[in-house]
């Protein structure tokens, strides 16, 4: 096999390079001639072939997703901010928090199991490479319609991937989504959230800074996994000799990842580390030019250093490889043999890869022969940037127009009961306790609220009780009909579910699922989805911390719902006065909070209909607020004994998933001065229902007034196990069946 | 009094039996696998977990550690142990307790506060329970179903080596709805849910677990 050096390509200028199968442009390739002076090797070819794909170069969305930038609302919480691994908020008392959510769609799609397990692997990585420690997962995902045969390869295999993978690592999942639309099915989005914690002296970045300090790659070993499309430039050794081809799905070992974890925590905690970065997407390209060009601007590698699974891999193939659970550290040469011990301790393999040095290139060697001599920055940073087309699209009027005020509604009460309990069984608002059942929500032992609580919180500190709420949210037939003000209703909602225990929502990060950016219409979803992120963030007071954009989200010329899934941090002093989802005691009062109208455009109940059209529920960010205040200080002050979000399906779907949790039901009024199915299933937006002792009135009266939220009491808890609204009712024996029954039915077997 | 929680390369819940450790009263202290040395610990704690990553069957390379000579030793020996989901599975790959652990029934991992009625209330571990006393603490596992053949089974039910069984549901085809045994001696037990999960009222379903703890606690406390 002949190696690809830089002599060769400075001798050889006319050679034929398969830059186009690699997903290079004609003006990217001319573009790495004019950085060089020359052609690249094929080592550098597949570095910037990497590099530069839109995975990793966010060549397409950077120049709308600057403007979470541009809008940062004014905050002292943000510790760090976009571009690191991950963004790390300060929660107090000297603690930081970091969290993320990404997406691993297209492999899940692929290998369920594998991709959604490497999911979880790559997103913890990228917490642990901030310096904290990773304590909890979360995952948002989406799949085709319940009743689709490819739903039940797709859904069992990613939730046990999911289960396969976290539990094993010993992370609490406390929460997601599990949302079905006939526009997943064949893209499937499996999106997956890490939130860690550190002291603030603890926080980490990824920089290669100190002259003569050492690069070690630690971790698994190297393999030929998940080198996808770079197997074109190693074609010569499809032979009896060359490697053997693995899947282009990474597949994922758990218990290195936990070690990983353990050991990466104690050399950081030892002190022993100047930079550190994970190996995810690119592998070592990634990580040696992200590293050089964060730091002194220069690294040398020694690439037949690595340690291998499969020796025959070729050098591009070992600096594309996507194996799991590696890392890289910067570590100062008289610190490197207690580095190295550790690592041993924790029988994870550890080998010195190079050095930085200041000549500003990163070089790299394979057997003493000069493959790569690149500057970092061009491969790393300043990738192509794209101003792709994008046009509302002529439908978009059409769509908005057809709104659900042609649908027949409902309006006796044995009308409405059918259409409550329809909702209460369908697909995304039924229980997910099959999925849920198969995670770890107890492993460390700060759990204090999981699914299906409006959030996951977490203790961070086990003597102040300090901790945190996240939840992500989405509803992507809200963003179809307005990405606008979609993606706000995602922000919205989500700054809601956080509120709701008592939790101040701090920061916000995003995982942004859309079509082809090369379609002008999928592109100014894109535009508009990030333009009212971006607002929202800026009204609200929530700085987008970080997150992920995932682009390609189609089947054919069928785009994906625009998914822009929005996850919100908040902070809560003690986590002992969490304000739980339901109801505990009998004769306690039930309030609904915000105003509701007539909403329906995009809601759970067209969507059974099989109509999308309309307009999404009108944003009221200031209102959002008021509510968040009036759901917080009713917590710190006591008066709130429950509380929970009022989105998908309405305030009856709310009310319905309150007493299954409790256990017991309650009588609930529908006021005259409301239709009764806009009360019961409308989706406004800026509400909860609240539960406070009879005798808290006034002062639950005293805050709404003094936020300006509406207030009206709707009902009481009962004893008795049956759920009332006046006109109609439901036992909870019946509600219970109806609820629980349909994911275990549909993927029985 | 001293008690040891050992962690295994993939041990998850050694931190979680430490915390119910000292909840209960006593000191925890922390024992690496590849030590030979059981610190002058009192008891033993085996927590949950995947170690080593549990590729090969559960619990089958963990035995082999370099510390668990020392266990089975003090074990031999009366020293009280607890092995925990992972650390049963441990503890019947090192023959100190009976029967195997399989793959759930139903083949999915499975996480869900359990339902026990314990059974034993005369083990090391269980004393601060009453007999017949139902509790609730998290279960969470993938092959937790226990297997032995029916004479050990009779034994075990004949001499009152049945700690705890499932209530309500079998939530992982165990014979018997067996969630836990001991040995002969009544100092080695293993069991199948999570008590170091129900030991905080934020946190667990039920304080319930917490009685595994104190039982050993006030066992190891009179023998001083």
């Amino acid at each position: 096999m002949t190696i690809d050096t830089v002599d060769r390509a400075e001798s050889s200028p006319d050679v034929s390079q398969p830059y186009a199968d690699l997903g290079l442009k004609d003006d990217e390739y001319a573009r790495i001639h004019e950085i060089l002076g020359r052609r690249p090797t094929s080592s550098e070819l597949a570095m910037y072939s990497v590099m530069w794909s839109e995975h990793c170069s966010y060549k397409s969305s950077k120049v709308h997703l600057r403007l979470f930038g541009e809008k940062k609302p004014e905050t002292d919480a943000l510790l760090v901010g976009i571009g690191e691994n991950a963004g790390v908020v300060d929660i107090g008392d000297g603690w930081a928090v970091t969290f993320k959510v990404e997406s691993h769609n297209h492999p899940s799609y692929v290998e369920p199991y594998q991709g959604a397990a490497t999911g979880i692997g790559g997103i913890v990585r990228d917490i642990l490479s901030m310096g904290a420690r990773p304590i909890a997962v979360m995952d948002p995902l989406r799949f085709g319609p319940l009743d689709a045969p490819d739903t039940a390869r797709v859904l069992p295999g990613v939730v046990a991937g999911i289960g396969g993978y976290g539990n094993c690592l010993g992370l609490p999942n406390i929460g997601g989504e599990v949302i079905f639309d006939p526009s997943y099915a064949g893209n499937p989005l499996v999106n997956a959230l890490c939130v860690g914690a550190m002291r603030h002296e603890d926080i980490h970045l990824a920089s290669a800074k100190g002259v003569g300090n050492l690069v070690v790659l630690y971790g698994a070993r190297t393999g030929g996994d998940g080198i996808g499309g770079v197997s074109v430039l190693a074609s010569e050794t499809f032979d009896a000799e060359g490697s053997a081809k693995r899947p282009s799905v990474q597949v994922g070992d758990p218990f290195m990842e936990k070690l990983l974890i353990e050991a990466t925590l104690e050399v950081l905690h030892a002190g022993l580390v100047e930079g550190i970065q994970d190996l995810g997407g690119a592998g070592i390209s990634c990580a040696t030019s992200e590293l050089a060009s964060n730091g002194e601007g220069g690294m040398h590698v020694w690439l037949d250093r690595v340690l291998l699974r499969d020796p025959t891999l070729s050098p591009e193939e070992i600096l594309m490889s996507e194996s799991q659970e590696r890392m890289c550290a910067i570590v100062r040469p008289d610190r490197i043999n207690d580095f190295l011990a550790r690592c041993a301790k924790w029988e994870v393999e550890a080998v010195v890869i190079g050095e930085v040095t200041d000549s500003g290139r990163l070089t790299i060697d394979w057997h003493g022969e000069r493959i790569v001599d690149v500057p970092p920055r061009t491969v790393a940073h300043e990738g192509p940037v794209y101003q792709r087309p994008f046009a509302r699209p002529s439908s978009q009027d059409a769509l908005q127009a057809d709104g659900p005020g042609r649908l027949a509604r409902p309006s006796t009460p044995e009308e409405i009961r059918a259409a409550v309990l329809a909702l209460v069984g369908s697909a995304n608002l039924a229980s997910k306790s099959w999925v849920t059942s198969q995670y770890d929500r107890y492993v460390l032992g700060n759990t204090v609220l999981a699914q299906p609580e409006d959030s996951g919180m977490v203790r961070v500190d086990e003597v102040t009780g300090r901790g945190v709420a996240v939840s992500t949210d989405c509803n992507g037939r809200f963003a179809k009909l307005d990405p606008y003000a979609g993606a706000q209703l995602a922000l919205a909602e989500s700054y809601r579910n956080v509120s709701v225990t008592g939790a101040t929502p701090l920061a916000v990060t995003n995982c942004l699922n859309f079509g082809s950016p090369e379609d002008p219409g999928v592109m100014w979803q894109f535009a508009e989805a990030v333009r009212g992120l971006a607002d929202g963030c800026l009204e609200l007071g929530i700085p987008v911390t970080g997150g992920n954009v995932s682009f390609y989200n189609q089947t054919g010329d069928v785009a994906i719902l625009p998914t822009p899934v929005v996850g919100v941090l908040g902070v809560i002093d003690d986590v002992t006065r969490r304000t739980p989802m339901s109801w505990r005691n009998a004769g306690d009062s039930i309030y609904l909070l915000g105003d509701t109208r007539d909403e329906f455009g995009g809601s759970e109940w067209a969507h059974l209909q099989g109509h999308l059209g309309g307009v999404p529920p009108r944003v009221d960010l200031g209102q959002e607020r008021a509510l968040s205040r009036v759901l917080v200080d009713g917590s710190q002050s006591g008066v709130i004994r429950a509380a929970h979000d009022v989105s998908d399906g309405g305030v009856a779907q709310a009310l319905v998933e309150m007493a299954l949790r409790s256990g017991t039901g309650a009588d609930v009024s529908i006021p005259e001065s409301i239709e009764p199915f806009v009360f019961c299933c409308s989706e406004s937006a800026a509400r909860a229902i609240i539960v406070i002792r009879p005798d808290q009135e006034s002062a639950l009266l005293a805050l709404c007034n003094d936020s300006a939220v509406p207030v009206m009491r709707i009902g009481t808890v009962t004893t008795d196990a049956h759920l009332t609204f006046g006109s109609f009712g439901f036992p909870l024996d019946e509600l219970r069946r109806v609820h629980e029954s349909p994911i275990p039915a549909a993927l029985a077997g | 009094m001293k008690i040891g929680v050992v962690t295994f390369p993939g041990s998850l819940d050694d931190r979680d039996a430490a915390r119910a450790v000292r909840i209960a009263g006593g000191e925890a202290v922390a024992l690496w696998h590849g030590d030979d040395d059981l610190h002058g610990v009192d008891a033993v704690v085996l927590p949950g977990g995947f170690s080593y990553g549990d590729y090969l069957r559960c619990g089958a390379i963990a035995r082999f550690a370099p510390i668990m000579q020392q266990v089975v030793d003090g074990a031999r020996g009366g020293m009280p142990v607890l092995g925990i989901c992972n650390g049963f599975q441990i503890l019947c790959e090192s023959h100190l307790l009976p029967g195997a652990l399989t793959r759930n029934d139903h083949l999915h991992f499975i996480c869900r506060d359990q339902r026990l009625r314990i059974e034993n209330t005369t083990s090391a571990w269980t004393t601060s329970f009453a007999a017949g006393q139902e509790i609730v603490i998290p279960l969470k596992n993938g092959e937790g179903g226990f297997v032995a053949d029916d004479a050990t089974l009779d034994a075990l039910e004949g001499e009152g080596r049945v700690i705890a069984r499932y209530l309500e549901i079998n939530p992982n085809g165990s014979r018997r709805d067996i969630a836990g045994i001991c040995n002969e001696r009544g100092n080695v037990v293993g069991l199948m849910p999570h008590p170091e999960h129900a030991v905080e009222s934020l946190t667990g379903p039920t304080t319930d677990g917490l009685g595994f703890f104190t039982s050993v606690l006030s066992m190891v406390g009179s023998s001083r």
